[in-house]
């Protein structure tokens, strides 16, 4: 990675690709599509965020352990909002006690 | 134990500490070792503050009506202690002053990678320290050490954000720090020096940091948020507006249960030197050691909801917490194994270190076997929220870590001041440690399972005894705690002078002279074998 | 017995390349350092683990972010359409054209042209300040509309939808939670980048030492990064149809 010179072509070509991807993604949300807007939108950005990583910031050619070290941190910060989701998915598995009846907060009535 | 054999006086050659005189060179050094003296003596310093508070929580509770302070005022007395003690003094102990000034030197390196790094992170600690200080002498805050809202961010008092802001502080302090590690770790090893060749207390480190980079910043994060919700209304934790108090617990204890891995690890580091060297054996499953740090590391992140059982936690996620948390208890416990079968067999020599070490075997085991009543669900209902918490906790912390810290101070005092302290003294104040802590936590387990809840300034009568048991050993406690503060200050001037190996044990620092020179070695070592190549009856025999 | 060899000639162990020792002065290489290439992987290892750290700071927001969504997604889609679309169009790609002056900055000193490393560093914080002024005004506007959460909430036009109005407060509360944070973080960035601006004006660095220049890029990049995702989080998730 030291002394490794990219030409410049290839920045300005990603820089046109991200803004293609911008207009695309800004584009798509005046289109209804349900829930794939959403999708859509976080698999853009997704891309968008490769294309900056790989080849801004050089992990094309970056030794492995760099690699490892930033997996990682998408690893546990998978694990931060898998079990967290979990927690608030299952809360209203466990039927609120008689008695209490609709009082209760919950997404629908707020 | 060997004694020195006299060298050219410690005085008349250069090292780190005499290179340079005056109090520029201490606070402007980049020089990991005197780096990691600037932490000893500031961890030393909210070590004794946050046990002043403990002293007072103790006494205050010899009476079943409280002898001592208000209620209100209990609450910020266990708020501070807790605060202090883990923010400001078990978090950085072992990595910001063993860990500072031995990681270079166990890997043969004449720094670590980022020395102007190193230096700033110290200079965040005081600074979040000021900040913790300031907050206390204003009035402190009563929330507990885990600021739970709403009540943190509505309805408290105290001073909140100024001392969110100390703690956020100092853990960007700890980032900085594990950065450091990680980095010199996997890039300034001496020629030769392989991953399994690593001594076991750099495994540790390493682990340690990883734990540190991935969870501060989450906390740090979370403490910005409560900030913004108390100062600005910002209300993410605010029911009125659909927000959940839950998620302010999921976010602190994401961080806080890796916490306690970050506390602990560095000590079980400490422990693999001390048995092998009190032992003069190899240590017995060098590799089950080292993965089942990495292990710990990893597992640690993911057993979180433990605190939260009967917070309002689905049932659901809470057997999925209490399923996890039992399965890292085994990499602990593989540990445990391994340090006693090094004992097996082994040379065994008394020293105060090794009593330490010992100590922590046997406390550590019985914390870390208490808290699985804890993960277990239906057991845990009851004894939360009750003296069992704290009497578990205390166990790892102070009968584990704390046990650790001393005795890697009294393992490594000769190479970090070039002196010895007397052992008799060392001794004494180990057993009388071991004692007073006994005397005062083991009664807590029982005060737990009888139902005395934690955190309340008051208690039914029939609990006095067992409470006046736990004030009387904690005032052992204290003075086996104040022996060491004065037999290493007296060591400094008085204490004879150590040669580069007094206790012949194995290690690259042991290589260099006591104290070592500036940079590190004279020449950069080459390393050819494995750690703890003690010799054994086996390789001797022809 | 020693069970270290010593030597003052720098062998190959199994992590390093060069083998030749050292002798004169390297400008710019650190003397607890072996060598510049140790200097420069230590230096890109250590900014790439610190954005780990950042990764976990946002990342925490982001998860709490993905929790109310998943909980008051009306509340969301209302509060996200009165968010200005083209301003935040517009402020991505000024991001994003940041990060490819950056990288032509990284790219001069990489090939020893000191005055463009000075000029794309400069277009980098123009760029940047231009972000942060587009910010302002989406800012104010939101002030003069009444919409920001605790200091001055009391919206006046119609919220698509008809969402509760906490859910939609809950929404501009991590609206200016992260672009706040985002926005201190590119502050971060400007002092960052001035300090390289002096350096690399006062001829520092070179093909051989441009590690710092390297480095700086790879937080302003993911300060880049974050953008990426915040923009359709925050201004998209509510459609515009």
């Amino acid at each position: 990675m030291p002394g490794h010179v990219v030409p410049v072509r290839v920045y300005v070509m990603v820089f046109l690709a991200l803004l293609f991807l911008t207009g695309l993604t800004t584009g798509v949300a005046f289109v209804d599509l349900g829930a794939m807007n959403t999708v859509a939108a976080l698999a853009i950005a997704v891309v968008k965020m490769l294309l900056v990583a790989l080849f801004f910031m050089e992990l094309r050619y970056s030794p492995g352990l760099t690699r490892v070290v930033v997996v990682t941190a998408f690893f546990f910060l998978a694990l931060l909002i898998s079990l967290t989701l979990a927690d608030n998915f299952t809360r209203p598995w466990t039927p609120t006690p008689s008695g209490w009846g609709d009082s209760a907060p919950t997404s629908q009535n707020r | 134990m060997s004694t020195a054999v006299l060298e050219a006086p410690a005085e008349s050659r250069l090292n780190y500490l005499n290179a340079s005189y005056g109090i520029k060179s201490w606070l402007l050094t980049v020089d990991h070792k005197r780096i990691a003296l600037l932490y000893l003596a500031s961890i030393s310093v909210m070590f004794f503050i946050g046990g002043i508070f403990a002293v007072l929580m103790r006494l205050h509770l010899i009476e079943p009506q409280g002898a001592l302070v208000q209620p209100d005022t209990y609450n910020k007395l266990f708020s501070a202690h807790g605060i202090i003690m883990v923010f400001f003094f078990l978090i950085p102990s072992i990595p910001a002053t063993l860990g500072n000034f031995l990681v270079p030197l166990m890997i043969g390196a004449k720094d670590l990678a980022f020395p102007r790094l190193n230096l700033m992170s110290w200079y965040l600690y005081i600074i979040g320290a000021s900040f913790a200080l300031y907050a206390l002498m204003s009035g402190g805050v009563d929330t507990g050490w885990t600021f739970y809202p709403p009540y943190s961010s509505i309805y408290s008092q105290t001073h909140v954000i100024a001392t969110a802001i100390g703690v956020f502080i100092a853990g960007f302090s700890s980032i900085l720090t594990a950065l450091n590690f990680v980095v010199t770790i996997h890039k300034m090893r001496a020629p030769g020096l392989t991953w399994f060749r690593l001594p076991l207390f750099i495994w540790a480190m390493y682990a340690t940091s990883v734990i540190i980079m991935l969870g501060t910043p989450v906390i740090a994060v979370t403490l910005v948020l409560l900030a913004a919700e108390r100062l600005l209304h910002v209300g993410i934790f605010d029911a009125v507006i659909g927000g959940d108090p839950l998620l302010f617990q999921h976010l602190f204890w994401f961080y806080s249960h890796p916490a306690v891995y970050i506390m602990v690890l560095p000590g079980m580091g400490v422990i693999s030197e001390l048995v092998t060297a009190f032992s003069r054996k190899k240590i017995f499953g060098y590799k089950m050691i080292a993965f089942s740090s990495m292990a710990i590391a990893v597992l640690g992140f993911l057993v979180w909801g433990h605190h939260m059982f009967v917070t309002g936690q689905s049932v659901y996620a809470g057997l999925i917490f209490s399923l996890l948390s039992f399965l890292v208890a085994i990499p602990s416990a593989i540990k445990v194994f391994n340090w006693t079968a090094t004992l097996y067999k082994g040379s065994i020599s008394y020293q105060a270190p090794m009593l330490y070490a010992l100590g922590f075997i046997g406390l550590f085991t019985m914390g870390g076997l208490t808290g699985l009543f804890l993960a277990s669900l239906a057991t845990d209902v009851h004894l939360n929220g009750t003296y069992f918490i704290v009497a578990h906790f205390h166990y790892i912390m102070v009968g584990g870590t704390m046990m650790a810290y001393l005795g890697g101070l009294h393992f490594w005092w000769p190479k970090i001041t070039g002196r010895l302290y007397p052992d008799i003294w060392a001794r004494i104040a180990a057993l009388m440690i071991f004692a007073g802590f006994n005397l005062t936590f083991f009664p807590q387990f029982m005060l737990g399972y009888l139902g005395m809840p934690r955190r309340y300034s008051v208690y039914p009568a029939e609990f006095q005894v067992l409470n006046v048991m736990s004030s009387a050993g904690a005032s052992i406690l204290g003075i086996g705690y104040v022996i060491p503060l004065i037999y290493f200050l007296w060591s400094i001037r008085y204490g004879p002078v150590a040669s580069s190996n007094p206790w012949g044990t194995k290690g690259l620092e042991w290589q260099t002279t006591s104290p070592p020179p500036t940079e590190n070695f004279e020449e950069t070592p080459i390393v050819t074998e494995d750690a703890y190549a003690y010799a054994t009856p086996e390789s001797t025999h022809a | 017995m020693p069970e270290a060899a010593t030597s003052s000639s720098h062998s190959g162990g199994s992590h390093r390349a060069g083998g030749a020792v050292v002798v004169g002065h390297v400008p710019g290489l650190r003397h607890h350092f072996e060598d510049m290439e140790q200097q420069h992987e230590a230096g890109s290892l250590g900014m790439w683990a610190f954005l780990v750290t950042e990764i976990m700071f946002f990342g925490a927001v982001f998860a709490a972010y993905a929790i109310y969504r998943e909980l008051y997604l009306p509340g969301f889609e209302g509060g996200s359409r009165l968010l200005d679309i083209k301003l935040g169009a517009t402020n991505t790609a000024v991001l994003i054209g940041s990060s490819l002056t950056m990288v032509l900055a990284v790219h001069s000193a990489q090939t020893g042209k000191r005055k463009l490393i000075v000029l794309f560093l400069i277009l980098t914080m123009v760029l940047g300040a231009v972000f942060l002024g587009i910010k302002y005004v989406e800012w104010s506007t939101d002030w003069t509309k009444g919409l920001v959460p605790g200091l001055h909430w009391a919206p006046t036009e119609e919220i698509h939808g008809n969402p509760p109005l906490g859910s939609v407060e809950m929404f501009f509360c991590f609206y200016f939670v992260m672009t706040g944070l985002h926005a201190m973080h590119m502050i971060v960035g400007f002092g960052i980048l001035t300090v390289m601006t002096i350096m690399a004006w006062r001829g520092r660095f070179s093909p051989e030492y441009n590690a710092p220049v390297e480095v700086s890029g790879l937080y302003w990049h993911f300060v880049d990064i974050i953008w990426i995702f915040l923009f359709p989080l925050l201004y998209l998730i509510g459609g515009r149809y």
